[in-house]
């Protein structure tokens, strides 16, 4: 194919991903060392009262914003250099909680909290979400044909319903007087309050994530399957494997590349998390890294959206993208220099 | 053929795969199932400590408000039916009276009129004839089950529920429709190109992909918000702003979808063998038209299940429309966090849940009826890299 027409045929599509993708990326790094703030002024302000004989006059010195000819705030944008980033990280705040001995402290900080959560989420409910999904496709594949499609078909609900709405209806099975947590009090015998719980929310954020998951790795498992081949499961007999060593030793080596890819996937998914945050209304007790960017996105109660901080604790959250994706890349880029 | 005697595995393991595998489907359904449940009831039912209260909806029945024996069984008839017409009798309709170009506009127009005639039935006729039943029957007609649409009628009409899902429909529309035209050129031209540049390209998609979208949309927001006044300089007066507008979230969603489409656009078209664009090129079709007239007949089961994926994102997203879009523009799934975050009555909260129904409504009909597609569009990108 000539470069013209293949230009033409991926035109369109890198443009929009330049437009869209590769420019704001440049907007947020760039952003991240800018603050825009109003204009404001120093003024000397007059005001009396009505008193007995004389008017009691006072004079402050107020600061106010200065307006244009159409009267808009006029702003400025300046150039501060790493003053977000420090704004976000509290680097001052986490050297006093490391030097007095309480680590707890750096809990409290909002980048530090979200970070420790993102990790905990993302590295716990990666092995969760492979071995159900194996086990799954396992079962399946046990399972007599008839009933096959029935339950792909149930288990592709909880993956294909929308992230948010799936939160929500876990979080009334257990919120308030939710239908499980009524179970769990008459079983314990106890008063429940799954809301009020931090770690029992950050357990359903994680809970959430297997179920919502686990049918994509069982799915990607369930066709892997089908191509294990039966020679070598049958030599396997011959030589006396018994059902656990022909599982460990022939069926999980021939879908290991489907476990890479799983796990890929669902790192980069589960390390940009959000949903959770907003289906269980957990933003008082767990945050994640991309909320606290989102937080920042969303006017205060001024109407104030502080750009700045976001993009600096969008580019910190980059970070780890960055790493995650470091071994693809370094594989990707070794299969096409072998490919040629 | 008998199972060999080696592989025949023991009473305990079947029953043990089983048991799991009936586990995990109710842990699978369970949540929803309950959720729809629950939207049918009055608030003092749905959130009842015992399930079977949840489930007959006592008070829900007391309110007047109660489906009778006969309504159960003639409801379920026509639903049974309904669903087996739409699997059988209407494929065939559509074929029947479509001829093979139109089969398209022919399936649209077949869905659009059996979800308006089955709704007229449905809820139009059938409560007016099982009225009448029920006074007939006697005791088969009084109510025993509770079971109310009022949260349901609250959302849509009184809330303007409908709103939401116009804006839904639209942005869901235009990202389906833009980035499936972009993503199948692109998808061709890198399939059928072995450069570095390509390769590259895919790198660089690859990358973009993994991008958490506040990430994006933290560029986007100044720029969006200040917009009029960046392009008057090139539009003039009519500078339009974007913030707000569904258009511009269309094009911010086809630009996130884009890496992902082209990915899998690009492994449909690598398994059609390269010949077929060879024997067209031969027969003198310059590269547009092989692939326009040759390739794309066969690509549709590709090109229909990718359209599903930019389907399910474009109708799941919330992060970027809740930032992008005002109040009058907001699509549904943003909106149903303004149910759940005022949650002062129980009341509230039930109507939430009826929303949140009403939202996974068609996520459901389209499993139903895409399964396969879905299945083949999950694989495809694993299985062959």
């Amino acid at each position: 194919m000539k470069f013209r027409t293949f230009a033409a045929f991926v035109g369109p599509s890198v443009f929009m991903m330049i437009v869209f993708i590769a420019l704001p990326l440049i907007f947020v790094f760039l952003q991240s060392f800018q603050v825009t703030q109003p204009i404001r002024e120093m003024v000397e302000v007059e005001t009396c009262t009505p008193g007995f004989l004389t008017q009691t006059c006072t004079v402050e010195v107020k600061s106010q914003p200065v307006l244009d000819e159409n009267g808009n705030v006029q702003t400025e944008t300046r150039w501060v250099g790493f003053e977000s980033y420090a704004n976000v990280l509290q680097m001052g705040r986490v050297w006093d909680a490391i030097s007095s001995g309480a680590i707890a402290q750096i809990g409290n900080i909002d980048f530090w909290k979200a970070l420790r959560f993102t990790l905990t989420f993302t590295l716990l409910t990666l092995p969760l979400v492979i071995g159900l999904g194996l086990a799954i496709a396992l079962a399946v594949n046990n399972a007599a044909r008839s009933i096959r499609g029935q339950v792909i078909f149930i288990s592709l609900l909880p993956f294909i319903i929308t992230p948010v709405i799936g939160a929500l209806s876990i979080r009334w099975l257990f919120y308030g007087d939710g239908i499980v947590t009524a179970w769990l009090e008459m079983l314990f015998n106890t008063d429940i309050s799954v809301a009020a719980n931090g770690w029992a929310v950050e357990f359903l954020m994680m809970f959430y994530r297997v179920w919502h998951v686990a049918p994509f790795a069982f799915v990607i498992f369930y066709a892997g399957l089908q191509t294990v081949n039966q020679d070598t499961l049958e030599s396997a007999i011959i030589d006396g494997a018994s059902r656990w060593e022909r599982l460990r030793y022939v069926i999980i080596p021939h879908l290991m590349p489907l476990i890479v890819f799983i796990a890929l996937i669902h790192l980069m998914d589960a390390y940009r998390a959000f949903e959770e945050v907003v289906g269980f209304s957990s933003q008082a007790q767990r945050i994640t890294l991309q909320w606290l960017t989102y937080d920042f996105l969303q006017p205060d109660d001024a109407g104030n959206r502080s750009i700045s901080r976001a993009s600096a604790s969008a580019m910190l959250t980059m970070i780890g993208i960055v790493v995650i994706l470091m071994p693809l890349l370094r594989k990707t880029w070794r299969d096409h220099r072998g490919g040629h | 053929m008998a199972t060999p005697k080696a592989l025949r595995q023991s009473v305990a393991l079947r029953a043990g795969s089983a048991a799991f595998l009936t586990f995990w489907c109710l842990l699978a359904a369970f949540p929803l199932f309950w959720v729809l449940v629950m939207s049918f009831k009055s608030p003092v039912d749905a959130f009842d400590a015992n399930p079977l209260a949840v489930i007959f909806g006592p008070r829900t029945l007391s309110d007047g408000n109660g489906l009778s024996i006969v309504d159960i069984v003639v409801g379920l008839a026509v639903l049974i039916y309904a669903v087996r017409f739409a699997f059988t009798g209407l494929p065939r309709m559509v074929r029947a009276f479509t001829s093979p170009g139109y089969i398209v506009a022919g399936w649209a127009i077949g869905a659009v009129g059996f979800a308006v005639v089955f709704v007229l039935l449905f809820f139009g006729l059938l409560p007016i004839l099982l009225n009448v039943l029920n006074a007939l029957v006697g005791p088969l007609g009084e109510p025993v089950l509770g079971l109310t649409t009022e949260h349901y009628k609250a959302v849509w009409v009184e809330n303007e529920f409908y709103r939401n899902f116009l804006n839904s429909m639209l942005v869901t529309g235009g990202v389906v429709t833009v980035s499936l035209t972009v993503g199948t050129l692109a998808g061709y031209g890198l399939a059928r190109s072995g450069s570095n540049l390509a390769f590259w390209i895919l790198i660089a998609a690859l990358v973009f992909r993994a991008l958490p979208h506040s990430v994006l949309v933290a560029g986007y927001l100044p720029v969006f918000i200040n917009s009029a006044e960046i392009l008057s300089p090139i539009l003039g007066e009519n500078a339009p702003t974007l913030y707000g507008q569904p258009l511009a979230v269309i094009a911010v969603l086809v630009a996130i979808n884009q890496p992902f489409t082209i990915w899998m656009l690009r492994s449909f078209f690598q398994s059609i063998p390269v010949e077929l664009d060879e024997a067209a090129r031969v027969d003198g079709c310059t590269h547009l038209q092989a692939f326009r007239l040759v390739i794309m007949p066969v690509m549709w089961p590709g090109v229909i299940t990718t359209g599903l994926f930019s389907f399910l994102l474009g109708y799941n997203d919330f992060l970027v429309t809740s930032l992008l879009l005002d109040a009058q523009n907001q699509t549904m799934v943003p909106a149903i966090a303004g149910y759940f975050n005022r949650e002062t009555t129980t009341t509230d909260q039930v109507e939430a849940i009826a929303a949140a129904v009403s939202i996974t409504a068609p996520l459901f009909l389209l499993v139903m009826v895409f399964q396969r597609q879905i299945v083949s569009g999950l694989t495809a990108g694993a299985v062959k890299g």
